[in-house]
Protein backbone atom coordinates (compact mmCIF):
# COMPACT_ATOMS: atom_id res chain seq x y z
CA UNK A 1 0.00 0.00 0.00
CA UNK A 2 1.54 3.31 -1.03
CA UNK A 3 1.45 6.61 0.84
CA UNK A 4 -0.03 5.19 4.02
CA UNK A 5 -0.05 8.67 5.55
CA UNK A 6 -2.85 9.59 3.14
CA UNK A 7 -5.25 7.11 4.74
CA UNK A 8 -8.25 8.18 6.77
CA UNK A 9 -8.72 6.92 10.33
CA UNK A 10 -11.51 4.60 9.19
CA UNK A 11 -9.46 3.31 6.24
CA UNK A 12 -6.36 2.71 8.34
CA UNK A 13 -8.36 1.08 11.11
CA UNK A 14 -9.82 -1.46 8.71
CA UNK A 15 -6.46 -2.12 7.05
CA UNK A 16 -4.77 -2.57 10.45
CA UNK A 17 -7.39 -5.03 11.62
CA UNK A 18 -7.13 -7.04 8.43
CA UNK A 19 -3.38 -7.14 8.87
CA UNK A 20 -2.79 -5.39 5.53
CA UNK A 21 -0.64 -2.79 7.23
CA UNK A 22 1.10 -2.42 10.59
CA UNK A 23 1.03 0.50 12.97
CA UNK A 24 4.80 0.80 12.59
CA UNK A 25 4.51 1.15 8.81
CA UNK A 26 1.77 3.73 9.18
CA UNK A 27 3.78 5.66 11.77
CA UNK A 28 6.96 5.60 9.68
CA UNK A 29 5.01 6.90 6.68
CA UNK A 30 3.79 9.84 8.75
CA UNK A 31 7.20 10.51 10.32
CA UNK A 32 8.75 10.59 6.88
CA UNK A 33 6.03 12.93 5.56
CA UNK A 34 6.66 15.22 8.56
CA UNK A 35 10.40 15.11 7.86
CA UNK A 36 9.77 16.33 4.30
CA UNK A 37 7.30 19.04 5.26
CA UNK A 38 9.47 21.48 7.19
CA UNK A 39 8.26 24.27 4.88
CA UNK A 40 4.76 23.93 6.34
CA UNK A 41 6.04 24.55 9.88
CA UNK A 42 3.14 22.46 11.17
CA UNK A 43 4.94 20.16 13.63
CA UNK A 44 6.90 22.16 16.18
CA UNK A 45 7.97 19.38 18.54
CA UNK A 46 8.43 15.92 17.06
CA UNK A 47 8.33 12.74 19.12
CA UNK A 48 9.49 9.98 16.72
CA UNK A 49 10.85 7.68 19.45
CA UNK A 50 7.65 7.90 21.45
CA UNK A 51 5.67 7.33 18.22
CA UNK A 52 7.59 4.15 17.36
CA UNK A 53 7.25 2.79 20.91
CA UNK A 54 3.52 3.42 20.84
CA UNK A 55 3.28 1.87 17.35
CA UNK A 56 5.00 -1.30 18.57
CA UNK A 57 2.57 -1.53 21.47
CA UNK A 58 -0.32 -0.98 19.05
CA UNK A 59 0.88 -3.76 16.77
CA UNK A 60 1.07 -6.10 19.77
CA UNK A 61 -2.44 -5.15 20.79
CA UNK A 62 -3.74 -5.65 17.25
CA UNK A 63 -2.28 -9.16 17.24
CA UNK A 64 -4.34 -10.06 20.30
CA UNK A 65 -7.48 -9.04 18.42
CA UNK A 66 -8.39 -6.59 21.17
CA UNK A 67 -7.86 -3.33 19.35
CA UNK A 68 -9.57 -0.18 20.65
CA UNK A 69 -11.23 2.52 18.54
CA UNK A 70 -7.97 4.13 17.37
CA UNK A 71 -5.36 1.44 17.93
CA UNK A 72 -2.45 2.13 15.61
CA UNK A 73 -3.68 5.52 14.33
CA UNK A 74 -0.92 8.19 14.30
CA UNK A 75 -2.14 11.65 15.28
CA UNK A 76 -0.74 15.12 15.87
CA UNK A 77 -1.48 17.06 19.05
CA UNK A 78 -1.94 20.81 19.22
CA UNK A 79 0.76 22.40 21.35
CA UNK A 80 -1.88 23.56 23.87
CA UNK A 81 -2.40 20.01 25.24
CA UNK A 82 -0.15 18.73 28.02
CA UNK A 83 1.48 15.42 27.16
CA UNK A 84 3.71 14.18 29.94
CA UNK A 85 7.39 14.81 29.27
CA UNK A 86 6.82 16.48 25.87
CA UNK A 87 7.30 20.26 25.50
CA UNK A 88 4.02 22.20 25.72
CA UNK A 89 4.27 25.91 25.00
CA UNK A 90 0.86 26.80 23.55
CA UNK A 91 2.86 28.68 20.94
CA UNK A 92 4.27 31.05 23.56
CA UNK A 93 7.78 32.09 24.53
CA UNK A 94 6.65 32.35 28.13
CA UNK A 95 6.36 28.55 28.32
CA UNK A 96 9.78 27.98 26.76
CA UNK A 97 11.32 24.81 28.18
CA UNK A 98 8.13 23.68 29.94
CA UNK A 99 7.67 19.92 30.02
CA UNK A 100 4.46 18.94 31.78
CA UNK A 101 4.66 16.39 34.56
CA UNK A 102 1.12 15.27 33.81
CA UNK A 103 -1.15 14.27 30.97
CA UNK A 104 -4.28 16.03 29.70
CA UNK A 105 -7.46 13.96 29.88
CA UNK A 106 -7.96 14.23 26.11
CA UNK A 107 -4.54 12.85 25.27
CA UNK A 108 -4.78 10.19 27.98
CA UNK A 109 -8.09 9.12 26.42
CA UNK A 110 -6.52 9.03 22.95
CA UNK A 111 -3.59 6.90 24.11
CA UNK A 112 -6.00 4.58 25.93
CA UNK A 113 -7.91 4.27 22.67
CA UNK A 114 -4.65 3.20 21.01
CA UNK A 115 -3.70 6.39 19.11
CA UNK A 116 -0.03 7.16 18.42
CA UNK A 117 1.63 10.49 19.28
CA UNK A 118 3.61 11.99 16.38
CA UNK A 119 4.37 15.36 17.98
CA UNK A 120 3.06 18.82 18.82
CA UNK A 121 1.41 21.13 16.31
CA UNK A 122 1.79 24.83 15.69
CA UNK A 123 -0.84 27.31 16.84
CA UNK A 124 -1.41 30.96 17.59
CA UNK A 125 0.01 31.93 20.97
CA UNK A 126 -2.38 30.72 23.69
CA UNK A 127 -4.89 30.06 20.89
CA UNK A 128 -5.37 33.81 20.38
CA UNK A 129 -5.47 34.47 16.68
CA UNK A 130 -7.03 33.50 13.37
CA UNK A 131 -3.94 33.29 11.15
CA UNK A 132 -1.31 31.34 13.11
CA UNK A 133 0.92 34.42 12.80
CA UNK A 134 1.00 35.03 16.54
CA UNK A 135 2.93 31.80 17.17
CA UNK A 136 6.38 31.95 18.80
CA UNK A 137 7.46 29.33 16.25
CA UNK A 138 6.47 31.49 13.26
CA UNK A 139 3.32 30.72 11.29
CA UNK A 140 2.31 27.33 9.97
CA UNK A 141 1.72 27.53 6.20
CA UNK A 142 -1.36 26.36 4.34
CA UNK A 143 -0.60 23.48 1.94
CA UNK A 144 -3.07 25.08 -0.47
CA UNK A 145 -1.66 27.68 -2.85
CA UNK A 146 -3.02 29.55 -5.84
CA UNK A 147 -1.38 30.54 -9.13
CA UNK A 148 0.22 33.57 -7.40
CA UNK A 149 2.33 31.18 -5.31
CA UNK A 150 1.86 33.26 -2.14
CA UNK A 151 2.21 31.48 1.20
CA UNK A 152 -1.27 31.45 2.74
CA UNK A 153 -2.47 31.17 6.29
CA UNK A 154 -3.88 27.81 7.36
CA UNK A 155 -6.11 29.83 9.70
CA UNK A 156 -5.93 29.83 13.44
CA UNK A 157 -5.56 29.17 16.10
CA UNK A 158 -5.34 25.44 15.28
CA UNK A 159 -3.44 26.24 12.06
CA UNK A 160 -0.72 23.64 12.51
CA UNK A 161 -3.33 20.93 13.07
CA UNK A 162 -5.23 21.92 9.93
CA UNK A 163 -2.10 22.16 7.78
CA UNK A 164 -0.85 18.78 9.03
CA UNK A 165 -4.13 17.00 8.31
CA UNK A 166 -4.56 18.65 4.89
CA UNK A 167 -0.99 17.74 3.91
CA UNK A 168 -1.35 14.13 5.15
CA UNK A 169 1.40 14.48 7.76
CA UNK A 170 -0.86 12.63 10.19
CA UNK A 171 -4.19 10.85 9.94
CA UNK A 172 -5.89 13.33 12.25
CA UNK A 173 -5.11 15.97 14.84
CA UNK A 174 -6.53 17.55 17.97
CA UNK A 175 -7.57 21.18 18.03
CA UNK A 176 -9.21 23.58 20.44
CA UNK A 177 -11.91 26.09 19.62
CA UNK A 178 -12.63 29.19 21.71
CA UNK A 179 -14.08 31.42 18.98
CA UNK A 180 -13.65 29.33 15.82
CA UNK A 181 -10.13 27.96 16.19
CA UNK A 182 -11.06 24.48 14.94
CA UNK A 183 -13.68 25.36 12.32
CA UNK A 184 -11.99 28.30 10.59
CA UNK A 185 -8.67 26.47 9.95
CA UNK A 186 -10.59 23.38 8.81
CA UNK A 187 -12.49 25.52 6.30
CA UNK A 188 -9.24 27.14 5.11
CA UNK A 189 -7.60 23.78 4.41
CA UNK A 190 -10.40 21.59 3.03
CA UNK A 191 -10.57 19.45 6.16
CA UNK A 192 -13.27 18.62 8.71
CA UNK A 193 -13.24 20.34 12.11
CA UNK A 194 -15.65 19.61 14.93
CA UNK A 195 -16.14 21.78 17.99
CA UNK A 196 -18.15 19.66 20.43
CA UNK A 197 -20.74 20.95 22.88
CA UNK A 198 -19.13 22.80 25.79
CA UNK A 199 -18.60 20.13 28.45
CA UNK A 200 -18.45 17.14 26.09
CA UNK A 201 -14.65 16.99 26.24
CA UNK A 202 -12.58 17.58 29.36
CA UNK A 203 -10.43 20.70 29.60
CA UNK A 204 -8.08 19.12 32.19
CA UNK A 205 -4.51 19.58 31.03
CA UNK A 206 -5.44 21.91 28.17
CA UNK A 207 -3.63 25.21 28.59
CA UNK A 208 -6.48 27.67 29.19
CA UNK A 209 -7.41 30.70 27.10
CA UNK A 210 -11.05 31.50 28.04
CA UNK A 211 -12.42 28.80 30.29
CA UNK A 212 -16.14 29.32 29.65
CA UNK A 213 -15.59 29.06 25.87
CA UNK A 214 -12.65 26.67 25.31
CA UNK A 215 -13.50 23.24 23.94
CA UNK A 216 -11.23 20.61 22.36
CA UNK A 217 -12.25 18.63 19.31
CA UNK A 218 -11.05 16.53 16.38
CA UNK A 219 -9.63 17.80 13.06
CA UNK A 220 -9.84 15.10 10.44
CA UNK A 221 -10.00 14.25 6.74
CA UNK A 222 -13.60 13.03 6.82
CA UNK A 223 -16.77 13.34 8.88
CA UNK A 224 -16.61 9.64 9.77
CA UNK A 225 -13.13 10.17 11.19
CA UNK A 226 -14.42 13.08 13.28
CA UNK A 227 -17.06 10.75 14.74
CA UNK A 228 -14.48 8.09 15.57
CA UNK A 229 -12.03 10.55 17.10
CA UNK A 230 -14.61 12.49 19.13
CA UNK A 231 -15.64 9.19 20.69
CA UNK A 232 -12.03 8.58 21.68
CA UNK A 233 -11.45 12.12 23.05
CA UNK A 234 -14.65 12.58 25.05
CA UNK A 235 -15.30 11.38 28.59
CA UNK A 236 -16.95 12.46 31.81
CA UNK A 237 -14.09 13.77 33.93
CA UNK A 238 -14.11 14.57 37.65
CA UNK A 239 -10.95 16.65 37.08
CA UNK A 240 -12.98 19.25 35.12
CA UNK A 241 -16.05 20.43 36.99
CA UNK A 242 -17.58 21.84 33.78
CA UNK A 243 -17.25 18.50 31.98
CA UNK A 244 -20.69 16.94 31.57
CA UNK A 245 -21.55 13.74 33.44
CA UNK A 246 -22.96 12.13 30.33
CA UNK A 247 -22.18 8.80 28.72
CA UNK A 248 -20.25 9.06 25.44
CA UNK A 249 -22.46 7.62 22.70
CA UNK A 250 -21.18 5.71 19.68
CA UNK A 251 -20.98 8.67 17.31
CA UNK A 252 -20.02 6.55 14.33
CA UNK A 253 -23.18 4.47 14.76
CA UNK A 254 -25.18 7.68 14.33
CA UNK A 255 -23.92 8.02 10.74
CA UNK A 256 -26.93 6.58 8.96
CA UNK A 257 -26.88 8.98 6.01
CA UNK A 258 -30.59 9.56 6.47
CA UNK A 259 -31.69 13.14 7.19
CA UNK A 260 -35.22 12.94 5.81
CA UNK A 261 -37.60 15.15 7.70
CA UNK A 262 -34.88 17.08 9.52
CA UNK A 263 -35.46 20.82 9.77
CA UNK A 264 -32.39 22.86 8.88
CA UNK A 265 -32.42 26.57 9.70
CA UNK A 266 -30.82 29.26 7.55
CA UNK A 267 -30.21 32.29 9.79
CA UNK A 268 -30.93 35.44 7.83
CA UNK A 269 -28.60 37.55 9.99
CA UNK A 270 -25.59 35.57 8.72
CA UNK A 271 -26.11 37.05 5.27
CA UNK A 272 -23.62 39.81 5.96
CA UNK A 273 -23.10 42.93 3.95
CA UNK A 274 -20.08 42.56 1.70
CA UNK A 275 -20.11 38.76 1.84
CA UNK A 276 -18.25 37.42 -1.22
CA UNK A 277 -20.63 36.07 -3.88
CA UNK A 278 -18.79 32.74 -3.85
CA UNK A 279 -19.50 32.18 -0.16
CA UNK A 280 -23.12 33.16 -0.62
CA UNK A 281 -23.49 30.80 -3.61
CA UNK A 282 -21.84 27.96 -1.67
CA UNK A 283 -24.28 28.46 1.17
CA UNK A 284 -27.24 28.30 -1.23
CA UNK A 285 -25.82 25.15 -2.85
CA UNK A 286 -25.30 23.53 0.55
CA UNK A 287 -28.91 24.22 1.52
CA UNK A 288 -30.07 22.69 -1.77
CA UNK A 289 -27.93 19.57 -1.15
CA UNK A 290 -29.61 19.03 2.21
CA UNK A 291 -33.03 19.69 0.68
CA UNK A 292 -32.30 17.12 -2.05
CA UNK A 293 -31.57 14.58 0.69
CA UNK A 294 -34.99 15.11 2.20
CA UNK A 295 -34.37 17.79 4.81
CA UNK A 296 -36.69 20.73 5.17
CA UNK A 297 -34.75 24.00 4.88
CA UNK A 298 -36.34 27.00 6.57
CA UNK A 299 -35.26 30.57 7.16
CA UNK A 300 -34.79 31.47 10.82
CA UNK A 301 -33.79 34.56 12.75
CA UNK A 302 -30.98 34.88 15.28
CA UNK A 303 -31.43 38.59 15.96
CA UNK A 304 -28.42 39.23 18.21
CA UNK A 305 -25.85 37.71 15.85
CA UNK A 306 -24.09 40.98 15.08
CA UNK A 307 -23.32 41.55 18.74
CA UNK A 308 -21.58 38.20 19.18
CA UNK A 309 -18.15 39.45 18.10
CA UNK A 310 -17.98 42.48 20.41
CA UNK A 311 -19.38 40.37 23.29
CA UNK A 312 -16.76 37.70 22.62
CA UNK A 313 -13.95 40.25 22.53
CA UNK A 314 -14.94 41.43 26.01
CA UNK A 315 -15.55 38.02 27.60
CA UNK A 316 -12.64 36.07 26.13
CA UNK A 317 -9.96 38.66 27.03
CA UNK A 318 -11.48 39.06 30.51
CA UNK A 319 -11.14 35.34 31.13
CA UNK A 320 -7.72 35.29 29.49
CA UNK A 321 -6.38 38.08 31.69
CA UNK A 322 -7.33 36.00 34.70
CA UNK A 323 -6.08 32.66 33.30
CA UNK A 324 -2.78 34.09 32.11
CA UNK A 325 -2.02 35.67 35.48
CA UNK A 326 -0.37 32.34 36.33
CA UNK A 327 2.57 33.09 34.01
CA UNK A 328 4.67 34.92 36.53
CA UNK A 329 8.16 33.52 35.98
CA UNK A 330 8.06 31.57 39.23
CA UNK A 331 6.71 28.07 38.67
CA UNK A 332 7.43 27.26 35.04
CA UNK A 333 8.65 28.67 31.78
CA UNK A 334 10.54 31.87 31.11
CA UNK A 335 11.87 34.30 33.70
CA UNK A 336 13.42 37.58 32.58
CA UNK A 337 17.00 38.41 33.52
CA UNK A 338 16.73 40.99 36.26
CA UNK A 339 18.69 44.17 36.78
CA UNK A 340 20.39 45.40 39.90
CA UNK A 341 17.78 46.26 42.51
CA UNK A 342 14.86 44.72 40.61
CA UNK A 343 12.21 43.31 42.94
CA UNK A 344 9.40 40.89 42.42
CA UNK A 345 7.14 43.38 40.59
CA UNK A 346 9.88 44.07 38.03
CA UNK A 347 10.34 40.32 37.69
CA UNK A 348 6.67 39.87 36.84
CA UNK A 349 6.53 42.85 34.49
CA UNK A 350 9.71 42.07 32.58
CA UNK A 351 8.98 38.35 32.38
CA UNK A 352 5.51 38.94 30.96
CA UNK A 353 6.68 41.68 28.57
CA UNK A 354 9.36 39.33 27.18
CA UNK A 355 7.29 36.17 27.27
CA UNK A 356 3.97 37.29 25.78
CA UNK A 357 3.66 38.34 22.14
CA UNK A 358 1.82 41.51 21.09
CA UNK A 359 -1.65 39.98 20.58
CA UNK A 360 -1.58 38.19 23.93
CA UNK A 361 -0.42 41.37 25.66
CA UNK A 362 -3.25 43.26 24.00
CA UNK A 363 -5.89 40.77 25.11
CA UNK A 364 -4.54 40.52 28.65
CA UNK A 365 -4.61 44.31 28.94
CA UNK A 366 -8.08 44.65 27.41
CA UNK A 367 -9.29 41.95 29.79
CA UNK A 368 -7.69 43.71 32.72
CA UNK A 369 -9.36 46.96 31.67
CA UNK A 370 -12.88 45.56 31.26
CA UNK A 371 -12.65 43.85 34.64
CA UNK A 372 -11.26 46.89 36.44
CA UNK A 373 -13.25 48.96 38.91
CA UNK A 374 -15.59 51.36 37.14
CA UNK A 375 -15.71 49.44 33.86
CA UNK A 376 -16.85 46.02 35.03
CA UNK A 377 -20.54 46.83 34.60
CA UNK A 378 -20.17 48.89 31.45
CA UNK A 379 -18.22 46.25 29.56
CA UNK A 380 -17.98 42.86 31.22
CA UNK A 381 -21.46 42.58 32.71
CA UNK A 382 -23.06 44.07 29.62
CA UNK A 383 -21.23 41.55 27.42
CA UNK A 384 -22.41 38.70 29.65
CA UNK A 385 -25.99 39.90 29.30
CA UNK A 386 -25.64 40.06 25.52
CA UNK A 387 -24.22 36.55 25.66
CA UNK A 388 -27.41 35.42 27.41
CA UNK A 389 -29.44 36.96 24.57
CA UNK A 390 -27.31 35.23 21.92
CA UNK A 391 -27.88 31.90 23.64
CA UNK A 392 -31.60 32.66 23.90
CA UNK A 393 -31.74 33.23 20.10
CA UNK A 394 -30.49 29.66 19.57
CA UNK A 395 -32.73 28.22 22.31
CA UNK A 396 -35.75 29.76 20.60
CA UNK A 397 -34.77 28.42 17.17
CA UNK A 398 -34.36 24.91 18.57
CA UNK A 399 -37.63 25.22 20.52
CA UNK A 400 -39.36 25.90 17.21
CA UNK A 401 -38.27 22.49 15.99
CA UNK A 402 -35.06 23.37 14.17
CA UNK A 403 -32.67 20.39 14.23
CA UNK A 404 -29.58 22.21 13.05
CA UNK A 405 -28.42 25.43 11.44
CA UNK A 406 -26.45 25.82 8.21
CA UNK A 407 -24.10 28.80 7.83
CA UNK A 408 -20.82 29.70 6.17
CA UNK A 409 -17.74 28.79 8.19
CA UNK A 410 -15.64 31.81 7.21
CA UNK A 411 -16.20 35.13 5.44
CA UNK A 412 -13.41 34.40 2.90
CA UNK A 413 -11.11 31.64 1.66
CA UNK A 414 -7.57 31.41 3.08
CA UNK A 415 -5.69 34.67 2.53
CA UNK A 416 -1.94 35.25 2.17
CA UNK A 417 0.16 35.42 5.33
CA UNK A 418 0.72 39.07 6.20
CA UNK A 419 -2.48 40.21 4.46
CA UNK A 420 -4.19 41.25 7.69
CA UNK A 421 -2.18 43.83 9.54
CA UNK A 422 -1.30 42.66 13.03
CA UNK A 423 -1.65 46.31 14.07
CA UNK A 424 -5.34 46.26 13.21
CA UNK A 425 -6.71 43.69 15.66
CA UNK A 426 -10.36 44.50 14.96
CA UNK A 427 -9.88 43.64 11.27
CA UNK A 428 -8.45 40.27 12.31
CA UNK A 429 -11.29 39.64 14.76
CA UNK A 430 -13.82 39.83 11.89
CA UNK A 431 -12.61 36.38 10.76
CA UNK A 432 -14.55 34.87 13.62
CA UNK A 433 -17.90 36.39 12.68
CA UNK A 434 -19.63 33.10 11.76
CA UNK A 435 -17.97 30.88 14.34
CA UNK A 436 -17.95 32.82 17.58
CA UNK A 437 -21.70 32.67 18.25
CA UNK A 438 -21.54 28.92 18.98
CA UNK A 439 -18.86 29.27 21.60
CA UNK A 440 -20.91 31.90 23.41
CA UNK A 441 -23.93 29.56 23.35
CA UNK A 442 -21.86 26.41 24.05
CA UNK A 443 -23.23 24.60 20.99
CA UNK A 444 -21.54 21.98 18.81
CA UNK A 445 -20.51 22.99 15.30
CA UNK A 446 -18.74 21.31 12.43
CA UNK A 447 -16.98 22.72 9.37
CA UNK A 448 -17.23 20.56 6.25
CA UNK A 449 -15.41 21.23 2.96
CA UNK A 450 -18.04 21.85 0.29
CA UNK A 451 -16.39 23.58 -2.65
CA UNK A 452 -13.55 25.63 -4.07
CA UNK A 453 -13.34 29.28 -5.02
CA UNK A 454 -12.35 30.55 -8.48
CA UNK A 455 -8.68 30.30 -7.48
CA UNK A 456 -9.08 26.69 -6.38
CA UNK A 457 -8.96 27.34 -2.63
CA UNK A 458 -11.21 25.22 -0.43
CA UNK A 459 -14.39 26.66 1.06
CA UNK A 460 -16.36 25.20 3.93
CA UNK A 461 -19.82 25.35 5.40
CA UNK A 462 -20.73 24.99 9.02
CA UNK A 463 -23.53 23.03 10.64
CA UNK A 464 -24.56 24.01 14.15
CA UNK A 465 -26.32 21.43 16.30
CA UNK A 466 -28.33 21.07 19.46
CA UNK A 467 -26.38 20.70 22.70
CA UNK A 468 -24.95 17.19 23.22
CA UNK A 469 -26.41 15.93 19.96
CA UNK A 470 -23.11 15.61 18.11
CA UNK A 471 -24.22 12.26 16.65
CA UNK A 472 -27.14 13.87 14.88
CA UNK A 473 -24.93 16.78 13.79
CA UNK A 474 -22.26 14.44 12.42
CA UNK A 475 -24.89 12.54 10.47
CA UNK A 476 -26.08 15.74 8.81
CA UNK A 477 -22.47 16.70 8.13
CA UNK A 478 -21.90 13.28 6.53
CA UNK A 479 -24.81 13.87 4.17
CA UNK A 480 -23.45 17.30 3.26
CA UNK A 481 -19.96 15.83 2.74
CA UNK A 482 -21.27 13.08 0.48
CA UNK A 483 -23.48 15.42 -1.53
CA UNK A 484 -20.65 17.96 -1.97
CA UNK A 485 -18.19 15.24 -2.97
CA UNK A 486 -15.16 17.36 -2.09
CA UNK A 487 -12.12 15.26 -2.93
CA UNK A 488 -9.57 17.89 -4.00
CA UNK A 489 -6.14 17.80 -2.40
CA UNK A 490 -3.47 20.51 -2.44
CA UNK A 491 -0.73 20.09 -5.06
CA UNK A 492 2.43 19.18 -3.25
CA UNK A 493 4.98 22.05 -3.33
CA UNK A 494 6.64 21.56 0.05
CA UNK B 1 -14.94 56.08 26.75
CA UNK B 2 -11.38 56.43 25.65
CA UNK B 3 -8.05 55.52 27.15
CA UNK B 4 -5.37 58.14 27.68
CA UNK B 5 -1.65 57.35 27.76
CA UNK B 6 -1.77 57.55 31.54
CA UNK B 7 -4.59 55.04 31.70
CA UNK B 8 -2.75 52.76 29.29
CA UNK B 9 0.23 52.86 31.67
CA UNK B 10 -2.06 52.02 34.57
CA UNK B 11 -3.65 49.07 32.73
CA UNK B 12 -0.23 47.72 31.75
CA UNK B 13 0.86 47.90 35.36
CA UNK B 14 -2.32 46.19 36.59
CA UNK B 15 -1.65 43.44 34.05
CA UNK B 16 2.00 43.29 35.20
CA UNK B 17 3.36 43.84 31.71
CA UNK B 18 6.28 46.27 31.32
CA UNK B 19 5.58 48.81 28.56
CA UNK B 20 8.12 51.46 27.54
CA UNK B 21 6.87 55.02 27.74
CA UNK B 22 7.60 55.36 24.03
CA UNK B 23 5.15 52.54 23.28
CA UNK B 24 2.28 54.01 25.30
CA UNK B 25 0.72 56.19 22.55
CA UNK B 26 0.45 53.21 20.17
CA UNK B 27 -0.91 51.01 22.97
CA UNK B 28 -3.54 53.59 23.90
CA UNK B 29 -4.54 53.86 20.23
CA UNK B 30 -4.91 50.07 19.86
CA UNK B 31 -6.88 49.69 23.07
CA UNK B 32 -9.15 52.54 22.01
CA UNK B 33 -9.79 50.85 18.67
CA UNK B 34 -10.87 47.67 20.44
CA UNK B 35 -13.00 49.52 22.98
CA UNK B 36 -14.68 51.45 20.20
CA UNK B 37 -15.56 48.13 18.57
CA UNK B 38 -17.04 46.90 21.87
CA UNK B 39 -19.22 49.95 22.19
CA UNK B 40 -21.68 48.40 19.74
CA UNK B 41 -22.90 46.48 22.77
CA UNK B 42 -24.51 49.70 24.02
CA UNK B 43 -27.13 49.37 21.25
CA UNK B 44 -28.56 46.22 22.84
CA UNK B 45 -31.47 46.42 25.25
CA UNK B 46 -30.32 44.28 28.17
CA UNK B 47 -32.96 45.43 30.64
CA UNK B 48 -33.88 42.59 32.99
CA UNK B 49 -31.39 40.11 31.49
CA UNK B 50 -29.25 38.09 33.89
CA UNK B 51 -25.54 38.12 33.02
CA UNK B 52 -24.48 34.69 31.80
CA UNK B 53 -21.47 33.05 33.42
CA UNK B 54 -21.27 29.75 31.63
CA UNK B 55 -23.35 27.65 29.31
CA UNK B 56 -24.24 24.91 31.75
CA UNK B 57 -27.31 26.02 33.67
CA UNK B 58 -26.65 23.56 36.47
CA UNK B 59 -24.86 24.30 39.67
CA UNK B 60 -21.20 23.40 39.35
CA UNK B 61 -20.39 19.91 40.49
CA UNK B 62 -19.04 19.68 44.02
CA UNK B 63 -16.28 17.33 44.98
CA UNK B 64 -15.59 15.84 48.34
CA UNK B 65 -13.18 17.99 50.31
CA UNK B 66 -10.45 15.40 50.65
CA UNK B 67 -6.81 15.20 49.70
CA UNK B 68 -6.49 13.22 46.47
CA UNK B 69 -2.92 13.87 45.44
CA UNK B 70 0.34 15.35 46.66
CA UNK B 71 3.74 14.33 47.96
CA UNK B 72 5.52 15.17 44.74
CA UNK B 73 7.64 18.27 45.41
CA UNK B 74 10.20 17.26 42.80
CA UNK B 75 7.61 17.15 40.01
CA UNK B 76 6.09 20.42 41.18
CA UNK B 77 9.48 22.14 41.10
CA UNK B 78 10.84 20.44 38.00
CA UNK B 79 9.87 23.28 35.64
CA UNK B 80 10.77 26.20 37.90
CA UNK B 81 13.25 28.74 36.50
CA UNK B 82 14.82 28.95 39.96
CA UNK B 83 14.16 26.26 42.59
CA UNK B 84 16.32 25.82 45.66
CA UNK B 85 16.17 23.45 48.60
CA UNK B 86 12.64 22.32 47.78
CA UNK B 87 11.26 25.83 47.26
CA UNK B 88 10.52 28.25 44.42
CA UNK B 89 13.04 31.09 44.63
CA UNK B 90 12.08 34.71 43.87
CA UNK B 91 13.75 38.10 44.37
CA UNK B 92 13.56 39.48 47.87
CA UNK B 93 9.96 40.54 48.59
CA UNK B 94 10.35 42.29 51.96
CA UNK B 95 13.18 44.37 53.37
Amino acid sequence: MSELNRLTIAGARDALRKGEVTAIELTDACLSAIEDAGALNAFVHQTPDLARDMAKAADARLKTGEAAAMTGIPVGIKDVFCVKGVPAQAGSRILGGFRPEYESTVTANLWNAGAIMLGKLNQDEFAMGSTNESSCYGPAVNPWKTADGAARTPGGSSGGSAAAVAADLCLAATGTDTGGSIRQPAAFTGTVGLKPTYGRVSRWGVIAYASSLDQAGPMTKTVRDAAIMLGAMASADPQDSTCADLPVPDFEAALTGDIRGKRIGIPREYRMEGMPAEIDALWTQGAQMLRDEGAEVVEISLPHTRYALPAYYVIAPAEASSNLARYDGVRYGHRARLGQGDGITEMYEKTRAEGFGPEVQRRVMIGTYVLSAGFYDAYYNRARKVRALIKRDFDQAFAQGIDSILAPATPTAAFPLGAVSQDDPVQMYLNDVFTVTLNLAGLPGIAVPVGQDAQGLPLGLQLIGRPFEEGELLNQALVLEQAAGFVAKPDRWW
Amino acid sequence: MSITEDEARKVAHLARIAVDDAALPALARELNGILHFMEQLNEVDVEGIEPMTGVTPLRLKRREDVVTTGGMPQQILSNAPDAREGFFAVPKVME
